[in-house]
């Protein structure tokens, strides 16, 4: 049904620290596997060793680069999957109901008997979390590995997605964002967590933590490296000034 | 966006079938007999023969039936309805004037009624989709409306209505270019609000996640011949428009009505392909593109 349901019980979703993410794509590569091995239909891709590869993914690390007004750049590695939008827009343009959000934990997710494949749920999401798969040619997203979380043949500390699972920096957590008590809210608090793109009115689950701001001074050492005398006087002296005349 | 030929041809030729078919529902001309068929024909042909193109788009087109369940929240939904509807009101009407030459003029205005509510419905589609900020404006609809009219104008030989139509669609159609055109910046989606770093500075893609291309970029962040968009325009203009309205202006119009209407198909499917190339996609800005580009 894609109509969204008017709250859901819990707010399952990721925090995703953009301060300690160091663009591994470690978590890309974990999801791909995992998603391909298990729930739905397996994550394809075309042509992998020819001139022009394409694979479905759901999850996605670009680099941006931050000019601010003053001072050098900064880099941010940004991962990117689906928010799992309170107001989804994804859900309600689905014309076969292949589309829901889950009331038991707004999870959204794809019926993949039901999609016909026509792609207007991908246009709909203001964040591009949604594609189709090159071979099966259904929508494919992220699902909040919805078949790790609840697995109970899985021993408990790998009941959590797999990109989180995975990162070997921790920069990924998950957990009850509806709950203001949870850790990842606490987080989110804490941090200053964000929406991405909040005029789009999607209300995102997920949260982003900024990076933390550059300390001022970083070279600890640097100050012992000063040069001890400006103008050099004595033997240095008269050798600089020897040196100058040559 | 990408301009999928499925696409293009499925909202120019629906379009322009159910526009004739407003015009056959008024009684403007009130066809009987053999013309009745052929007008009726044609007019099916088009808004059918879009419909069907229209699943070429699919993925898998065997479960196009499952589209019919989720009316109360998807334009895409609601527009296969109203088009069996609208189909069926239309061919009773017209059957029982071909076949009973019994014309029921009220069953005609309602499925003229009809008609149009497909086609507003068909433009909601585009006109919902709130992170294609060209699009999401109520202007998609009206443009939709316009160019159905016109068409069914012009196929119906309604040759006063047709020029001014027509004449009030190109204005129309440029005024929305230019109002469109600055649509994405008003958004006020940027590649800040889309990472949330503005307030440490300008953010520009750095790298992207991988070296080729994807569904995303190849669906949504579609560039290629934006460059020659203003020239399209141009073209597109002259044969949807300005073309049709001269050769209707001339006394021997009769013999060249098929020139009239060829060039007009043809303008209109230049204006649908700028529709979707130059529709910016907010993913877009994850990309390095900017809308300007
Ligand atoms: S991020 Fe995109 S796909 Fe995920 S719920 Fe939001 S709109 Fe839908
Ligand atoms: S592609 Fe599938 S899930 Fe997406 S809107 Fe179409 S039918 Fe629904």
């Amino acid at each position: 049904m894609t109509e969204l349901p008017a709250s859901t019980m819990k707010k399952l979703g990721l925090v995703i620290d953009l301060d300690t993410c160091v663009g591994c794509h470690a978590c890309v590569t974990s999801c791909k596997g995992w998603n391909t091995e298990n729930y739905g239909a397996a994550l394809s891709d075309k042509d992998a060793y020819g001139a022009d590869p394409v694979g479905s993914f759901l999850n996605r690390i670009h680099s941006f680069e931050i000019q601010p007004e003053t001072g050098p750049a900064q880099t941010v590695h940004f991962p990117k999957s689906c928010l799992h939008c309170e107001d989804a827009p994804c859900v309600t343009v689905c014309p076969t109901g292949a589309s829901y959000k889950r009331v038991e934990d707004g999870i959204v997710l794809v019926n993949e008997t039901d999609c016909i494949g026509c792609g207007l749920c991908a246009w709909a999401c203001p964040y591009g979390a949604r594609e189709m798969d090159p071979v099966e040619q259904v929508m494919k997203k992220c699902t909040l590995c919805v078949d790790r979380i609840y697995n109970e043949n899985l021993p408990e500390e790998d009941r959590q997605p797999a990109c989180v699972r995975t990162c070997p920096a921790g920069a990924r957590h998950f957990g009850d964002l509806g709950d203001p008590d949870s850790d990842v809210s606490r987080l989110v608090a804490e941090r200053g967590g964000f929406d991405l793109m909040p005029e789009q009115g999607t209300k995102p689950v997920n949260k982003y933590l900024p990076p933390r701001p550059k300390d001022e001074q970083i070279d600890v050492l640097a100050p012992f490296l000063e040069p001890v005398a400006a103008t050099p006087s004595g033997f240095l002296g008269w050798l600089d000034k020897a040196l100058e005349k040559l | 966006m990408h301009p999928a030929a499925s696409i293009i041809t499925f909202t120019t030729l629906s379009g322009l079938g159910f526009g004739l078919l407003v015009f056959l529902g008024l009684g403007f001309p009130p066809v009987e007999g053999l013309n009745a068929f052929i007008f009726f024909a044609v007019a099916f042909a088009l808004a059918v023969g879009g419909l069907i193109s229209s699943t070429f788009h699919l993925g898998h087109p065997e479960r196009a039936l499952k589209a019919f369940t989720q009316w109360r929240t998807s334009w895409l939904s609601r527009e296969g309805w109203a088009a069996v509807i609208t189909l069926s009101v239309m061919g009773l009407f017209a059957g029982l004037i071909v076949l009973f030459d019994l014309r029921i003029a009220p069953l005609g205005w309602l499925g003229a009624l009809a008609c149009l509510a497909t086609v507003y419905i068909t433009s909601m589609i585009y006109g919902s989709i709130r992170s294609v900020p060209r699009w999401a404006h109520w202007s998609t609809s009206a443009m939709f409306l316009a160019y159905a009219l016109s068409g069914g104008a012009l196929l119906s030989g309604q040759v006063p209505a047709a020029i001014i139509l027509l004449a009030l669609t190109g204005i129309g159609q440029f005024v929305a270019w230019q109002a469109g055109d600055a649509r994405f910046a008003a958004s006020g989606s940027t590649a800040e609000t889309a990472t949330g770093l503005g307030h440490i500075g300008k953010v520009r893609l750095f790298e992207a996640p991988h070296s080729g291309g994807n569904y995303l970029t190849k669906e949504m962040v579609f560039v290629i011949g934006r460059k020659h968009a203003t020239k399209l325009r141009a073209i597109a203009l002259l044969l949807a428009f300005a073309a049709p309205i001269v050769i209707l202006l001339l006394p021997f119009y009769h013999m060249l009505a098929a020139l009239a209407v060829l060039s007009h198909l043809c303008g209109v499917l230049i204006t649908r392909w700028l529709f979707f190339a130059e529709a910016e996609h907010t993913v877009s800005l994850y990309y390095g593109r900017s809308a300007a580009a």
